[in-house]
């Protein structure tokens, strides 16, 4: 079986996010990148499926900038055996909207015949929490979303669900597109011989035009705050005077 | 000329950084506190290591490194630099690049274990009456029916303790130079446990808790030529050889803990408010903080400009001399202003600041002084115009 891991170059969580000053985004010029974290979840997830004996092959692809080649290299050192780069913007202001890379994601499904698309659940830039699903509506393929846990067994895997109330364990038919949640694994430091053969393993180059796909956005942003700054806090002398703040803020 | 890391570099950096982030960091509170690192905490952090590749990776890929360039290396180095010196060199330790040195069977014996983390080197050559002036060391090895017989004391042996071996520098005749008679001098590969061979405690010391320094003792200690690592009167050569480069790891870890203490400084500068308003704003501070960046990349550009330089093999004595004071230098300065920007908090053992400027005082002091560095460089330049 061969695993397909789409990954996505995001802002590095431990950046301090700063909002561009016309209010159109977030400003990425010179800030530190990195795999989206979920992505290296799903990375480590694919690379155990292929040290269990249960996958032969894993082909990270990324859409985006040239630039997210660095981070098909990180995969590649983690251990995935080769990488499709999917230029599809210049900018490195332009985020690809999930449908445009679901569809893009869907012709590449199409090319590799993978028996399993692991996703990240979300990319932590902009929470869409939508490219998994979008890609199993276009495939007609089923899906397990916020995995916690996935066991292959033959054609049909068991995965465990982060839902609300709970853990959810559902069996759906391969091939399958599971996007991974938090819990699923610790995912492994690319070690120092892998960075350095990571260099030799193969990096095919592709555009969006190579597979026909419109990338021109459909979502109109019409503004980017920054998060409201936390107020001071007021310390109260006693419970009864707590009580009373909280009712007279409506929040009891 | 281009400054920028190659993407492997990069990767190489930035994995290093999480290891260091993500198990040395939680550790090092309790190994400043007890000044000890327990024995199943290193086999723990030293499998870690392993898995991901970091452990002895300064050594070449033929012998289970990584075979890294010098500025990876550096890279390497100065990620591990941020940490405790006890954690990060014993259990992602660097066996030193002197036992590439020796012959097939030394290599068996002392090399690959090393590699393997199953067994530590220390370096024996400086002596309470012979420290910057080593070629006046009176400890000896004569020359006794084939066989060598070693005398006398050598001192602040780091991690001598957790050794398994010592490679220890003796002097092993003398020979008349311009200035004056200077020691002929041989290296010798001592085991633990060899009859005549004792390592006892040494001193407690103000930088890095937790990595010890011990006294090594030698009273007739018989060893047989083979203990020999290069050629006899030749141990300065097998040295300047193979351990010319460790000034620049001197360099680049001081260079990660100017890092961290710089990263702290400008956190706290932006968060701290004082007279109603953030101590960032002033310029007493600001001016601070714009000077320790400067430096600390002058200190950077002087280490990477060497290590490029040492691979393309037109390094000079004077280049890693440079970067080894600079960066000793500049470390102590901006731990000392990273405590002044933090005010009294800035003393405290809840930040790493108090240990990081503690640590800083040793760097300027081993692998050469400062003044020894600028000995080097000055004779360097005098040198070329016949001075
Ligand atoms: C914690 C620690 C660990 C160490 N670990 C090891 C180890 O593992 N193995 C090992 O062999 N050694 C080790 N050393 C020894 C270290 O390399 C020496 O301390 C260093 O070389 C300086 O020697 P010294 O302390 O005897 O000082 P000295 O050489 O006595 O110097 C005293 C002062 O005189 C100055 N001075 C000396 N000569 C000159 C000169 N020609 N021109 C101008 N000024 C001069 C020095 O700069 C210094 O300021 C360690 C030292 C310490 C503190
Ligand atoms: C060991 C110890 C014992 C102490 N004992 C006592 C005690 O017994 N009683 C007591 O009351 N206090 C005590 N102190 C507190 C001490 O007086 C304060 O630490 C000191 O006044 C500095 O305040 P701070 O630490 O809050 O630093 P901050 O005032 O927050 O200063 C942080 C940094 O900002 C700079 N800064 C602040 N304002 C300006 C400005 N306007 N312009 C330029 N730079 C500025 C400071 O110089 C410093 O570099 C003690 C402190 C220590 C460390």
């Amino acid at each position: 079986m061969k695993v397909l891991v789409p990954v996505k170059r995001v802002i590095d969580y431990n950046v301090k996010v700063r909002v561009k000053a016309d209010g159109s985004g977030v400003d990425l010029a010179n800030v530190k990148m990195s795999m989206n974290p979920f992505d290296e979840i799903a990375v480590e997830e694919a690379i155990r499926l292929k040290e269990a004996g249960k996958a032969e092959e894993v082909v990270a692809v990324s859409i985006g900038v040239k630039q997210a080649q660095e981070t098909l290299r990180t995969a590649l050192a983690m251990g995935a055996d080769r990488a499709i780069l999917v230029v599809a913007a210049d900018d490195v202001h332009t985020d690809i909207e999930p449908l445009a890379v679901a569809k893009i994601l869907a012709k590449v499904v199409e090319e590799e015949q993978p028996g399993l698309v692991l996703a990240g659940k979300q990319a932590i830039d902009n929470d869409m929490n939508a490219t998994g699903q979008m890609l199993s509506a276009l495939l007609g393929w089923s899906q397990a979303t916020f995995a916690s846990d996935v066991d292959i067994e033959g054609d049909s895997a068991k995965v465990t669900r982060e839902v609300d109330g709970g853990l959810q364990t559902i069996s759906v038919k391969m091939p399958t597109i599971v996007t991974v949640d938090l819990r699923l694994n610790e995912p492994r430091y690319a070690s120092l011989p892998n960075i350095m053969k990571a260099k030799k393993k193969p990096l095919d180059e592709k555009t969006a035009a190579d597979y026909g796909v419109d990338v021109t956005p459909r979502l109109e942003i019409v503004k980017t705050d920054e998060p409201e700054a936390r107020q001071a806090g007021e310390i109260v002398p006693d419970v009864d005077t707590l009580v009373a703040k909280l009712k007279e803020k409506g929040v009891v | 000329m281009h400054f920028a890391l190659t993407e492997e570099q990069q990767m190489i950096a930035d994995t290093t950084r999480a290891f260091v982030e993500n198990e040395l960091y939680p550790h090092e509170a309790e190994i400043e506190r007890s000044g000890h690192l327990p024995m199943e905490l290193i086999r723990e952090l030293q499998a870690k290591a392993m898995a991901a590749g970091l452990y002895a990776a300064n050594m070449p890929e033929a012998v289970g490194g990584a075979g890294l360039d010098s500025l990876s290396w550096l890279l390497y180095e100065k990620e591990l630099g941020r940490a405790n010196y006890a954690l990060h060199w014993t259990c992602v330790a660097r066996p030193s690049n002197i036992l590439l040195a020796g012959t097939d069977e030394q290599k068996e014996k002392y090399l690959f274990p090393c590699i393997r983390g199953e067994t530590w080197d220390c370096l024996a050559m400086t002596e309470p009456g012979a420290g910057s002036d080593l070629r006046g060391m009176k400890a000896t090895a004569r020359f006794d029916g084939g066989d060598f017989v070693l005398n006398g004391t050598k001192h602040f042996i780091s991690h001598a303790d957790i050794a398994d071996f010592a490679i220890v520098f003796m002097a092993t005749g003398e020979e008349e130079t311009p200035r004056g008679p200077k020691k002929l001098i041989t290296a010798f590969f001592v085991d633990k446990g060899t009859p005549g061979f004792t390592v006892r405690d040494g001193y407690r010391n103000v930088s890095h808790r937790g990595y010890t320094n011990s006294v090594l003792d030698f009273d007739d200690c018989r060893l047989p030529k083979s203990a020999v690592l290069g050629e006899v009167h030749k141990g300065f050569q097998v040295a300047n050889d193979w351990l010319g480069a460790t000034r620049l790891q001197v360099a680049a870890t001081c260079l990660g803990r100017a890092d961290r203490a710089l990263s702290h400084a400008i956190a706290y500068a932006a968060e701290r408010r004082q007279f109603g308003q953030q101590i960032g704003k002033f310029q007493g501070v600001s001016f601070k903080l714009a000077d320790m960046a400067m430096e600390l990349k002058a200190a950077n550009l002087l280490t990477w400009d060497a290590a490029w330089k040492f691979d393309q093999g037109t390094v000079t004595e004077a280049d890693m001399s440079m970067a080894k004071l600079k960066a000793t230098e500049v470390l102590a300065m901006i731990a000392d202003e990273a405590i002044q920007i933090h005010g009294g908090m800035g003393l405290m053992d809840e930040l790493p600041l108090e240990r990081i400027w503690r640590d800083a005082r040793v760097e300027r002091i081993w692998e050469g002084t400062s003044e020894i560095q600028r000995h080097i460089i000055s004779r360097e330049l005098l040198r070329a115009v016949g001075g």
